[in-house]
């Protein structure tokens, strides 16, 4: 059923009745050409181009839980392609050029805000460096600009520019990056997926896989073995458990994340804004709270939800920023358990198993990256070769040395 | 006047007068907002969120889903307040939110007409077309539209704190169950804390009439809060929201320290946000009425019947004058006889169940629903359907009471999902959900006031014994131990119109109907589809009508259907009260150079360094520009002298017999075979092999060296050497301390530099008794101190370290020597000159994607021995020409000027990435050299030299053309280091 | 979350730095070869239950400390410092 204004109108004038499903829920088939586990951001998108794009329909998303559960249905929302390494800038120059389309692509209002992400440099090296990362936004093909003290003072009044504890030396504004409705996310691929055939199957867990021969055969679940010709994995938090029953040994650390919401305000916070200092960033959704969040809780963590040291670090990191925001109220705070890769960048590779493909290491910057992610792995699995936009995010990498570490810090990943 | 003329827990001789949307009126000390504005016949007091519906006040409580209403005017405004908390004060200035032009008439409301195109959802499914219409149209207006309350933009000019507290017990609530468990414990010697989020303790009992050991229940209340108060080892909190459960034993408090009064006492905070440290904990916070949806259940007049009967009995404020009563339980008509009582008069009680009773002198209709409302801005009048039909009803008030849900929301935090009791029909607390607590009362589904108070007193002997004490003999009082008939009964089926779940969000029977219809079937689904639930209340009064009908639906069961997770805080918290102390200079602690006082007298321009401010250029009479400065003070170190302060360097003092071997591990090279007396520049690698920090060491005795950091990695180095002495070699005999606070460092460079120290140390210094790289211990005066003959400037330079408090004093007296000689201070833009003329490296160019030999210093990675970092300093990708290495570069063009962070391209190429060559690091003015220069990074860099190449930079529009050159500009062979 | 300092006893968890696995306590010899320190450096369990970790009192004594925590719970098991779980294990 295709939407539209009209299709709401006319739904209206009759009661709503014969809005249809959005998806099924089908019973698992005995083979699938393609499984892929994990029906968050990801793996929807990864089945929705197999079908979409790559000609692949006889394909099933295996999830534990529901669609959409994961982190694309826990996070801050937030859309850029403004990374300074070779690898990282072309992948997420290619996933904003995707989201920009997207809306039309599934017909499904994803809410994609282009308001612009501003990120504030607090000394003249850290200005330096968003010079740095704003020219090869540049290089790339996207939009950035560098503002000056007194353009970062005029564009954003509302930061405190009177007795900050860093003043504000400049900023780097990337005007197309912004925030998309993230639930609409993993529904529109869902809904996309499940009319090209793809069948989505919810409460099925993945206890193990049928491997012989160095190739995989299929994948047994709580709901019986699905054979299949080929597997991907989207599994975020759980890529250790599910590469574990895979053999696969793994250069990830799982992390929580807390975000956190406003009660409803009036607008009063047009950008994307992220704080130099200290880990904050905030913008205010178009129900009306603001969504803000900040580092990790640092210790690898399981559990989806977090505890007060980082709470009241983001708070005051907000406060620290823009004061303005001191009577809002907090409403919900939660947590999301982020696949850490080990310099901070993601993996979409092969594995050892013929037929056993690998899609993680997403740390918390999944959410941009949903629909390149879905075609770049939707790529390597159908045609066995890289895309492109990805053919950096090796996992051999870490062997050989080539590392992507864009914050510079190492092997430590809850510092990326 | 709905205020009744006696009763109520109300101070009648403190009359305070306060506005609603600009309207004065009159409450007493006692009142709530909310109920001081029904004494004063006020129904209307909001809009919803989506169709602006009139809204009415709902509840007595924090789970208030309607009464939100701005607070105070201008700057210091404050949005989203429930009016059902918020204390009424002389002078308190509320309004309603969410509504234009007026509240009464409010011209958003046209959405409501629009419904039936506004469903749960629908903006996924439209606003696709045209293309660019979704953010400069639709999302604009829609933007608008929502939110609730208002920010003023201004900063929030409130005092807030934080705090710690410890106990051994946290009592959450105090109602009867909270107050027998915490005198209780306290009776048996354990350090209690008792809070609850209300300002007269006592919870439920201060709303009811019956008695408890033969007294009102709330006198008998305040009996009990008398006693706790008097015993040392009790803290009472009220005003004190608990606001989550964390790992632990950790638990989030909020204080409102001055939300009531109308001008705070000086340096009280607005509010306090506690860190309760408790070793176990009751929750107490007793259970919340649910309503039961039946069509147009939303308009203002329509209350649950608990909170009709908290207005009458403690507020003495009747929400109506003809009050009516839905309900499917007993407790409803325990409301209809304290009104009775209280002579309100009651229009009906309306009950689902086919053999309820009257307990009082009111007309009973049983087996009958209430299936419609009328009354535009406020209830007029209800239809019953009983068995012989329709029948109106005009009543202004409709207690409904659907039952009671434990508070279970605390126990959720740490993702316990709650269990299903069914002969409450309701989800009680999880056990061990949240480890170390224990639940309570009508929190944990014990309904009778005499259940409450045994299970309270239960639960505490329960913590009594865990902790290894004595329970204390404490007699129950008497209270009632009614058994609770419930009969389940969620929505009002077969009528025509909207049935509300959710009132602020706007969320009806209907949305959960078209969520099942489309598939959106698992609760977080229906959740996030329609908004149930996610209003500021988390859905305290509408989640479980709404899992009921998708119960229904997918003809399931409730506990089958399952529950979304309440998330913390229990109620919202500001973010200023969450990050007090973040605001202003307090965010992070300053740290001030021993010579701050001079520097600020010299008019030093300073820069924050992390945490530390440091000079950047000292502004000398006549100067204009920075620039000026710097190029002045670059002139006179490399004329004269210069003194600069050091000691924002990391220093580490590290002694013991396997000092030395610690060294060669944690330093790229060797430092072992370091002289006594010597000092040598060292490369610190992380174990990935890339570098970490680099900086010296002296080695003042066999077993003694002082090693030196860059500021910026001074943590970061101290806390790697405590991770390689006790993690990796714990076997190696070694200690150190951080010493940066305790040595003042002073960099005095220059060609007179030795002059200067001339005579002000009591030793002789030479170039044979002090050759460049020496160190040693010296005298000046009585004072002891450290002389290192180093340089970051490329002079024939020392840095002096004396103890710090002498710093000042020395800083004066080098002052004075320096100025003799025609020399002064230079700040961090002349060292930044200097060090880059020289080809000295900081983080800019050591930025953690870099490896020893990106920098040409490969051969420093000793081939030796082992160190931390060289095994994966081997791996390919390391080191070779297709890396971007350590390059100087001097512009060739027209155009001279360097960029930081702008990109380096081959002259015919393109600026795009994939013609990148490396980048600009590090760039100055040097007046030395008379030209601009820089550092950055080049592929294959280093056998590229004489290669001209250009820099561009799409950010700036600036294109320079540069010869890429020796990272050392000036005096390559360190001629003036040594001289 | 409360930590159990060996040296200060029961603190918060803000008191202290998290670095990650203990595994970084068992640091290849010198001449154990490249596949050696990769799987050192990079590889890690991540298992969902208990992790054994290391935790530094950055705000109090300076210790680095060994602890097994559930990582699902958070629950704490027990915690020794650094240098005596080295001297365990030989």
């Amino acid at each position: 059923m295709r939407y539209s204004a009209l299709q709401v109108f006319l739904n209206g004038l009759t009661g709503n009745k014969n809005w249809k499903p959005v998806w099924r829920n089908p019973e698992p088939k005995s083979h699938y050409d393609v499984i892929i586990i994990g029906g968050g951001g990801h793996g929807l998108s990864t089945a929705y181009y197999l079908a979409a794009k790559y000609g692949i329909t006889n394909v099933a998303v295996l999830e534990r839980g529901y669609l959409g559960g994961g982190n694309v249905g826990r996070n801050t929302t937030i859309v850029r392609a403004n990374y300074f390494l070779e690898g990282n800038s072309q992948f997420y120059s290619h996933s904003l050029k995707m989201w920009e389309s997207l809306e039309q692509e599934l017909n499904y209002n994803v809410m994609l805000s282009q308001r612009g992400q501003v990120i504030l440099g607090h000394s003249d090296g850290q200005v330096d460096s968003l010079a740095r990362r704003g020219n090869m936004m540049r290089m790339q093909g996207d939009d950035a600009e560098l503002w000056s003290r007194e353009e970062t003072k005029r564009q954003l009044p509302y930061l405190n520019h009177d007795d900050p504890r860093f003043p504000v030396y400049g900023a780097l504004m990337h005007w197309r990056g912004g925030t998309a409705r993230h639930d609409a996310v993993a529904w529109g691929f869902a809904r996309g997926a499940d009319m090209r055939g793809v069948d989505l199957i919810q409460n099925c867990e993945v206890k193990g896989f049928r491997i012989e021969n160095g190739k995989v055969l299929g994948v047994e679940t709580s709901r019986g073995y699905i054979g299949a010709g080929k597997v991907g994995m989207t599994v975020a938090g759980r890529t250790s458990q599910v590469g574990e029953m895979a053999g696969l040994r793994l250069p990830i650390e799982s992390h929580v994340l807390q975000a956190f919401v406003t009660e409803g305000l009036k607008p009063i916070m047009p950008h994307v804004v992220s704080f130099g200092m200290g880990h904050f960033y905030l913008s205010q959704s178009d129900k009306g709270g603001l969504v803000f969040g900040g580092d990790l809780d640092m210790y690898n963590s399981y559990a989806q939800r977090g505890n007060l040291p980082m709470v009241e670090h983001v708070a005051e990191a907000g406060m620290a920023l823009m004061p303005m925001i001191g009577k809002a109220k907090m409403l919900r705070s939660w947590g999301g358990i982020m696949d850490m890769s080990m310099d901070g960048t993601p993996i979409i590779d092969k594995t050892h198993i013929d037929g056993f493909f690998l899609n993680c290491g997403w740390c918390y910057g999944g959410f941009k990256a949903v629909p390149a992610s879905g075609d770049c792995f939707a790529h390597l699995i159908s045609t066995g070769n890289h895309h492109k936009a990805a053919d950096k995010f090796l996992l051999s990498r870490f062997e050989t040395g080539h590392v992507i570490d864009e914050t510079g810090n190492g092997a430590t990943p809850n510092l990326h | 006047m709905s205020r009744l003329a006696k009763g109520g827990q109300l101070d009648r001789s403190q009359q305070i007068p306060f506005t609603f949307d600009g309207q004065t009126y009159l409450g007493f000390k006692g009142d709530t907002l909310a109920s001081a504005l029904l004494a004063n016949d006020v129904r209307l007091v909001g809009r919803s969120f989506k169709y602006h519906r009139p809204r009415g006040i709902l509840t007595s409580g924090s789970e208030e889903p309607n009464a939100l209403m701005q607070i105070g005017v201008g700057p210091q405004t404050t949005p989203n307040v429930r009016a059902t908390t918020q204390e009424i004060y002389r002078g308190l200035a509320a309004s309603s939110q969410n509504r234009f032009p007026s509240l009464s008439f409010d011209l958003m409301e046209v959405n409501d007409l629009l419904s039936p195109f506004l469903s749960a959802g629908f903006y996924y499914k439209t606003f696709m077309w045209p293309k660019a219409f979704w953010e400069k149209l639709y999302e604009p207006v829609i933007r608008r539209a929502a939110g609730l309350g208002a920010l003023s933009g201004a900063a929030d000019a409130a005092h807030y704190d934080k705090a710690f507290a410890h106990c051994d017990l946290l009592v959450i609530g105090s109602g009867p169950a909270g107050l027998m468990a915490a005198l209780t414990a306290a009776k048996g010697g354990l350090d209690v804390i008792l809070a609850d989020e209300d300002f007269t303790l006592g919870g439920r009992l201060n709303s009811e009439t019956y008695e408890i050991d033969g007294a009102g229940c709330s006198d008998w209340a305040a009996g009990i809060v008398s006693e706790l108060a008097a015993m040392k080892n009790v803290r009472l909190m009220p005003r004190t929201t608990i606001t989550g459960a964390y790992d632990g034993g950790t638990y989030g408090a909020l204080e409102r320290v001055s939300h009531h009064l109308a001008t705070a006492p000086d340096h009280a905070p607005l509010e306090t946000f506690w860190r309760i440290a408790a070793r176990r904990a009751i929750l107490a916070g007793g259970a919340i009425e649910r309503p039961i949806a039946f069509p147009n259940n939303d308009r203002p007049g329509v209350m649950m019947a608990g909170a009709v009967r908290s207005y009458v009995n403690r507020f003495a404020a009747a929400p109506g004058q003809a009050v009516s009563i839905f309900t499917n339980n007993d407790d409803g008509h325990r409301t209809a006889a304290d009104l009775v009582a209280a002579g309100v008069t009651i229009a009906a009680v309306i009950d689902t169940r086919a053999g309820a009773v009257a307990v009082a002198d009111y007309p009973l209709i049983t087996g009958a629903q209430v299936v419609g409302t009328s009354g535009r801005l406020g209830l007029s009048e209800i239809s019953v359907r009983t068995s012989a039909g329709i029948r109106k009803i005009k009543t202004d008030c409709l207690g409904v009471s659907g039952g009671w849900n434990p508070s279970v929301h605390l126990t959720c935090h740490m993702n316990g999902r709650p269990v299903w009791r069914e002969d409450i029909a309701a989800f009680i607390p999880a056990d061990g959900a949240i480890p170390g607590l224990i639940s309570a009362g009508s929190a944990l589904g014990e309904m009778s006031t005499h259940a409450a108070l045994k299970t309270g007193a239960d639960a505490a002997a329960e913590v009594l014994k865990d902790l290894g004490k004595k329970a204390p003999r404490v007699t129950l009082p008497k209270a009632e131990d009614a058994p609770v008939t419930i009969q389940p009964f969620w929505h009002v089926n077969g009528a025509k119109g909207r049935s509300w779940l959710d009132m602020q969000n706007d969320v009806t029977s209907k949305d959960v109907k078209l969520a099942h219809q489309e598939n959106f079937r698992p609760v977080e689904h229906m959740k996030r589809y329609t908004t149930l639930g996610m209003a500021t209340d988390q859905g305290k009064t509408s989640n479980m009508n709404g899992l009921a009908i998708m119960a229904e639906l997918t003809g399931r069961s409730i506990p089958e259907t399952g529950t979304t997770t309440f998330r913390p805080p229990y109620t919202p918290v500001a973010i200023g009260a969450l990050g007090a102390h973040g605001a202003g200079k307090s965010f992070a602690p300053e740290r001030f150079i021993p010579s701050d006082a001079l520097a600020r007298e010299k008019n030093a321009r300073f820069a924050e360094v992390g945490l530390w401010y440091r000079p950047s250029w000292f502004t000398q009479a006549g100067e204009t520009n920075w620039r000026q400065s710097c190029d002045r003070e670059v002139v006179m170190v490399r004329a004269s002298v210069g003194l600069c302060d050091v000691t924002t360097l990391g220093k580490i003092d590290i002694q013991g017999p396997d000092a030395p071997e610690f060294l060669d591990r944690v330093y790229s090279n060797m430092f072992s075979t370091l002289p006594i007396g010597k000092v040598r520049y060292g490369l610190m690698l992380r174990e990935d092999g890339m570098v970490m920090d680099d900086g010296t060491s002296a080695r003042f005795g066999e077993n003694h060296y002082v090693m030196t950091t860059t500021t910026a990695a001074a943590g970061q180095v101290m806390m790697h050497l405590d991770f390689a002495a006790q993690v990796l070699w714990p076997e190696l005999d070694v200690q150190f301390i951080s010493v940066t606070e305790q040595w003042a460092q002073f960099a005095v460079a220059g060609p007179k530099s030795r002059q200067l120290l001339d005579g002000l140390l009591s030793e002789d210094i030479t170039d044979e008794t002090f050759p460049y790289m020496a160190c040693g211990d010296v005298t000046i005066g009585k004072v002891k101190a450290r002389l290192f003959r180093i340089s970051f400037s490329g002079e024939h330079a020392y840095e002096l370290a004396v103890p710090a408090h002498y710093g000042d004093a020395i800083a004066r007296e080098l002052d004075k020597r320096a100025a003799e000689m025609g020399g002064g201070w230079y700040g961090m833009e002349a060292l930044n000159v200097m060090r880059i003329e020289k080809g000295f490296i900081t983080h800019a160019e050591i930025h953690g994607r870099v490896t020893a030999d990106d920098i040409g210093a490969g051969r420093m990675v000793s081939a030796k021995k082992d160190c931390v970092g060289k095994v994966s300093s081997q791996r390919p990708g390391l080191s070779g020409p297709e890396r971007e290495q350590l390059v100087g570069l001097k512009p060739v063009g027209t155009v001279k000027q360097f960029l930081g962070g702008a990109h380096l391209f081959n002259v015919d190429d393109d600026a795009v990435r994939m013609n990148d060559q490396g980048y600009i690091t590090s760039h100055c003015f040097s007046p030395t050299l008379g030209h601009t220069i820089a550092l950055g990074f080049v592929k294959n860099g280093r056998a590229r030299m004489g290669e001209v190449i250009k820099m561009v930079d799409l950010l700036r529009n600036v294109e320079t053309k540069c010869e890429i050159c020796n990272p050392v500009f000036w005096d390559e062979k360190g001629g003036a280091l040594r001289g | 979350m409360r930590i159990n300092c060996p040296i200060c006893g029961e603190r918060d968890s803000r008191e202290f730095h998290y670095r990650g696995s203990a595994k970084l306590l068992d640091r290849p010899a010198p001449d154990a070869g490249a596949e050696a320190f990769y799987d050192y450096v990079y590889i890690r369990e991540n298992p969902t239950g208990l992790n054994r970790e290391l935790w530094f009192h950055d705000s109090g004594c300076r210790s680095w400390i060994v602890a097994e925590r559930n990582v699902t719970t958070h629950e704490f098991f027990k915690t020794e410092l650094a240098v005596d779980a080295k001297r365990g294990a030989k």
